[in-house]
């Protein structure tokens, strides 16, 4: 097993690096360098800029040096220092500004993935035992509403029913009290009571994709020679269900974390902005429309290196539930 | 007792079975498909969305960027077909009931009550102002037009610039619709070319192909995208952007077409009948094209119908966001982009059509992709 | 045969009803299996074989159900449990499944649960049925492991199946099979995916286990070397019905039925003469389609004209014991049409 872990760990490393990569070249992409730009921004404000004070931000990014050793200045800053640049658009360091909303990105995601299991398991298992049931149509139909619905829709559509009906806008994380608040347990508990309809909103389609995962991998397993063996031994129909056919039929579920922490996270950013979420999804719209490109960089590279983060332990979590994964 | 009556059923069967024995696999693929009623109805709903698409100009009573400075967020109004004239009798005419509207002082905004003395009467396939039909046809006629020209009719309402959300709706089918198609053409090309060396080559850079994949598939694509289409000038013209967008979602598209074009070559390679083909002695690029593509293109049709709603549901995500296709274009997503404020939706319900249309085309989409996926199949019941 | 057998299958019908239509993969299936005896069920793919084993533990597979007929079990001479009269899911057939009836399974690779070490498996039964203590279990387990074979069973223990070779699976298959010390293990085709050395080890691992314990055995199986091998009396089906029943002997040496007849000709003997292996001809007709009269009748090489196309026989006793279900000994009805 530690083996295995280190190994993942070890392969996990070039990814990162191309994750790296990308990002820098997202920085890089609008045309012209951002100091120039920023310059000139400043200048057509009637702002004066110190030349010196350009010229020392110039040798700090490296800007008239060749590409890629922009890139290691920015990168080696990040890693060895933290230190991810500058806002030009708020004039802070990003760092100071990016570790909440991060922090909440990642709270809203792993607690919708947390529901989408805790929802999707169940309803699966429910759907291939009792295949062409009455429930089994419902949650079928139900799925397929949920892979077509475009999540930001869905929010859409709540923010107007709850407005239009109940007279209350949705959205947020926080009431107006808690917002500027420090965190206590009556902020935890205002937060949760926020967090329901974020979560089901980013959790609606990975779920429906789960139900048919879980569905349709225990509808195999079923079927399988040893769950007849394990009935003929005369084990009570749950506890062979829950011993032998589900934990097979778990591993791909698990599996799936590969791909659902991704969508999730990807849905966090869109559903955030229409429900105006305190997490880095308006952040890094608004920064990308300013191109504010340092912000925006160094959100996109911590969203996919903690995701990729995320996909590792999920990974590792596989690997101790299926004695097989390990020996491969 | 004649040995007729002896054996009944096998009588009758055998003629069956022949048939079965002659069909051709796309005859088999389609008798299969055809069991599978949703996905059958799902056939034609696409057929019709796409016929939508390229005949938009000619179904689309107005312009679709035209604002109407006096119908800003009017309400739909109902198509009526019987007409009731002057001396008490009544014809058949296809027609809606004009507005009068109200300025509240206060609030600022346009009330619209119908009123019945405004008819506004609508031609079918009426001479209008000229225009290219597809870019290219020139063509004088529309499927509806107000017989008298200054008049105009909205069946989804307006917009907050008084432009026809009908109208918009179907030029917005045009664009969506195609973005789906093009996007998957190329990550079909990426998906064929790469999966089909790392399945057919094997070994080292099967490895190396497969980290790749794994790699893109675990980054969230959202952001990813939002920062590769923000890069795109505001500046460059609408078809470019356009492209640009189809290249984007295609960079991480590909992945999941590559990994079943992979999977279904390494399955293949070891059959006996390529096996067979390489013992006769035919070049290995005659087998690709000859044997193996072939034998997985159902499969392939398949997998590229399911990719389909993805792409559309990834350029309504980003032009929603304001950052894909922008206006003058008009998509699924730049019309639902209108929707983005609470108080434009609270007051002009119908802004959510556009949503509507994503809906049907998505799950018409899957269930289509689901019935294509099963005929291809032959093996499974 | 005075004696009370063990289990008696009296018009047995199974059917499957798949959306093509209805199989009846058992078509009035009816035969005993004697106490503490070697019963050997043979017959080619499809004839309905398994489907027996399985309808009398009740676990036939959806869309199969037994429709007709009596699976009676006689768990001592003068006790009687009508097995058709239970749940499949009761606690009573639950207790019968592992505790009295084992079963053992052709596939030793697919059989075994993937992902639980097979020490689990085989406790898991004894815990069910003996209500043992976890730790105890687990000394009987082990007790099982050293049993059927296993060397080192206390590490083995921990292991899972795909650790395993392919004996080394069926071995630990036979003691899930016998953990509870049943008084019937039916065995389907155990032997058919093994190699023949370890398909013989095998074999004579079960015939001790039976001797030992003095338990009947009803061994599915379409290899008639094994049948030769290990059989007291052998039961023929074809397409879902019994066509004779006979000591092992008589099988081999005077059958009666065609085909059975016809089956014995299609095995290589060891110093025969050098002619052909003769097979049988035809194929075995598709379940939609069974024959009218006798089921046999398009494949038989005796059949007589005009009597075998339209009459359904009986099984007919004989002085010895033996039973068959052909013209050519008399005994018949009417075919209903």
């Amino acid at each position: 097993m530690g083996a295995y872990i280190l190994r993942r760990i070890l392969f996990m490393i070039p990814s990162l690096i191309i994750i790296s990569m990308i990002s820098f070249m997202i920085i890089q992409l609008p045309p012209g360098d951002y100091l120039t730009s920023q310059i000139a921004k400043l200048a057509s404000s009637g702002e004066s800029i110190d030349s010196a004070q350009v010229a020392a931000l110039r040798s700090r990014y490296g800007l008239d040096e060749p590409m890629i050793v922009q890139y290691w200045k920015w990168i080696s800053n990040i890693v060895f220092a933290g230190d991810f640049g500058l806002s030009f658009e708020w004039n802070r360091p990003v760092s100071t500004m990016i570790w909440e909303r991060m922090g909440l990105t990642f709270a809203v995601s792993f607690i919708t993935l947390l529901f989408v299991w805790a929802v999707s398991l169940p309803i699966g298992i429910y759907s291939a035992v009792r295949q062409y049931s009455m429930g089994d149509y419902l949650f079928t139909f139900i799925g397929f509403i949920g892979l077509a619905v475009p999540n930001f829709l869905l929010a859409l559509v709540l923010m107007y029913f709850s407005f239009a009906f109940l007279g209350q806008s949705v959205g947020g994380l926080f009431s107006p009290e808690y917002i500027e608040a420090p965190w206590s347990w009556a902020k935890v508990h205002d937060f949760i009571g926020h967090l329901w309809i974020p979560v089901i909103v980013i959790g609606t389609s990975s779920m429906a994709a789960l139900i048919r995962v879980m569905r349709a991998n225990l509808l195999d397993e079923l079927n399988k020679p040893y769950v007849v063996t394990a009935r003929a031994k005369g084990l009570p129909e749950w506890q062979l269900l829950l011993g032998y056919p589900v934990r097979v039929a778990l591993n791909p579920f698990v599996s799936t974390v590969g791909w659902i922490l991704p969508s999730l996270v990807s849905g966090a950013v869109i559903v955030s902005v229409v429900l105006s979420l305190p997490t880095t999804g308006p952040m890094l719209l608004q920064s990308l429309l300013s191109q504010d490109m340092y912000l925006a960089g160094s959100i996109i590279l911590l969203l996919s290196v903690l995701t990729v983060v995320g996909t590792l332990i999920s990974d590792i979590l596989l690997a101790w539930l299926d004695p097989r994964v390990r020996y491969q | 007792m004649t040995p007729d009556s002896a054996m009944p059923p096998e009588s009758t069967a055998p003629e069956g079975e022949k048939r079965i024995e002659v069909a051709g696999p796309w005859t088999l693929f389609w008798w299969k498909f055809r069991k599978h009623r949703v996905a059958l109805i799902s056939l034609w709903v696409i057929a019709a969305l796409y016929l939508v698409a390229i005949f938009a100009e000619f179904l689309a009573p107005f312009d679709p960027t035209e604002p109407n400075r006096r119908a800003i967020f009017a309400p739909p109004q109902r198509l009526h077909l019987i007409l009731p004239t002057d001396d008490g009798n009544w014809r058949f005419k296809l027609h809606v009931y004009g507005y009068d509207t109200e300025l509240d002082q206060e609030t600022l905004t346009r009330t619209f009550v119908e009123n019945r003395d405004k008819v506004v009467e609508i031609d079918l396939f009426a001479r209008t102002s000229p225009y290219l039909l597809a870019g290219f046809i020139p063509v004088r006629h529309r499927l509806m037009a107000p017989a008298n020209p200054r008049d105009s009719f909205f069946l989804l309402g307006t917009d907050r610039l008084g432009r026809d959300m009908f109208s918009r709706l179907i030029h917005g089918t045009r664009v969506s619709m195609s973005i789906g198609l093009v996007g998957v053409t190329l990550s079909l090309i990426l998906g064929i070319i790469i999966g089909g060396i790392s399945g057919y080559r094997g070994g080292t850079t099967d490895t190396l192909i497969q980290r790749l994949i794994e790699l893109l598939q675990s980054i969230p694509t959202i952001p990813l995208w939002m920062g590769l289409a923000a890069a795109i000038p505001l500046t460059w013209n609408p078809l470019t952007v356009y492209f640009l967008i189809t290249v984007i979602l295609s960079l991480v598209g590909w992945t999941s077409l590559a990994r079943e074009v992979r999977g279904k070559f390494m399955s293949l390679k070891n059959e006996d009948f390529i096996t067979a083909a390489r013992l006769d002695g035919i070049s290995e690029i005659n087998i690709i094209l000859g044997q193996m593509v072939p034998s997985f293109t159902s499969h392939i049709i398949a997998s590229v119908t399911l990719a389909i709603p993805l792409m559309i549901i990834s350029e309504t995500a980003l032009s929603f966001l304001g950052i894909g296709l922008r206006s003058p274009v008009v998509s699924w997503g730049v019309l639902l982009q209108e929707a983005q404020n609470i108080r434009s939706i609270v007051q002009a319900p119908w802004l959510f059509w556009p949503g509507a249309a994503v809906i049907v085309a998505v799950l018409a989409l899957n269930f289509l992709g689901d019935g294509l996926r099963d005929a291809a199949d032959p093996y499974a019941r | 045969m005075s004696e009370t057998p063990l289990i008696e299958l009296e018009g047995l019908r199974t059917h499957f009803f798949t959306d093509e239509g209805v199989v009846k993969a058992l078509d009035g299936v009816t035969f005993s299996v004697p106490r503490g005896r070697t019963l050997c069920v043979v017959g080619e793919s499809g004839c309905g074989k398994s489907v027996t084993g399985r309808s009398i533990l009740q676990i036939v597979d959806r869309p199969g159900r037994i429709v007709e007929g009596r699976i009676l079990y006689h768990p001592t001479p003068h006790e009687t449990i009508d097995i058709t009269a239970l749940r499949p899911m009761s606690r009573q057939m639950r207790t019968i499944r592992g505790g009295e009836i084992g079963m053992i399974f052709q596939e030793p690779m697919t059989s075994l649960g993937p992902i639980q070490t097979i020490g689990k498996q085989i406790s898991e039964t004894i815990r069910i049925h003996k209500g043992v203590s976890k730790a105890e279990a687990r000394n009987q387990t082990i007790e099982w492991l050293a049993r059927v074979g296993i060397p080192r069973p206390e590490t083995r223990l921990g292991a899972y199946p795909f650790e395993l070779s392919g004996g080394m699976r069926q071995r630990v298959m036979i003691a899930l099979g016998l953990c509870c010390r049943p008084k019937l293990l039916i065995a389907d085709e155990p032997t058919t995916a093994l190699d023949v050395t370890t398909q013989a080890v095998i074999l004579d691992l079960i015939r001790e286990l039976q001797e030992e314990m003095d338990m009947a055995v009803m061994f599915i199986t379409h290899d008639l070397g094994v049948v030769a091998q290990i059989a007291d009396d052998v039961v023929v089906m074809y397409l879902g019905r019994v066509a004779e029943r006979a000591g092992v002997e008589t099988i081999f040496d005077a059958p009666r039925h065609p085909y059975t007849r016809a089956l014995m000709r299609s095995i290589p003997r060891l110093g025969g003469s050098r002619e052909p292996l003769e097979a049988i001809r035809g194929m075995v007709p598709h379940p939609f389609r069974r024959p009218s009269g006798c089921s046999f009748h398009p494949r038989c090489p005796e059949v007589i004209a005009g009597r075998c196309e339209s009459l359904d026989p009986d099984l007919r006793e004989f002085g010895d014991g033996s039973q068959v279900r052909c013209l050519l000994y008399g005994s018949q009805t009417e075919a209903q049409q």
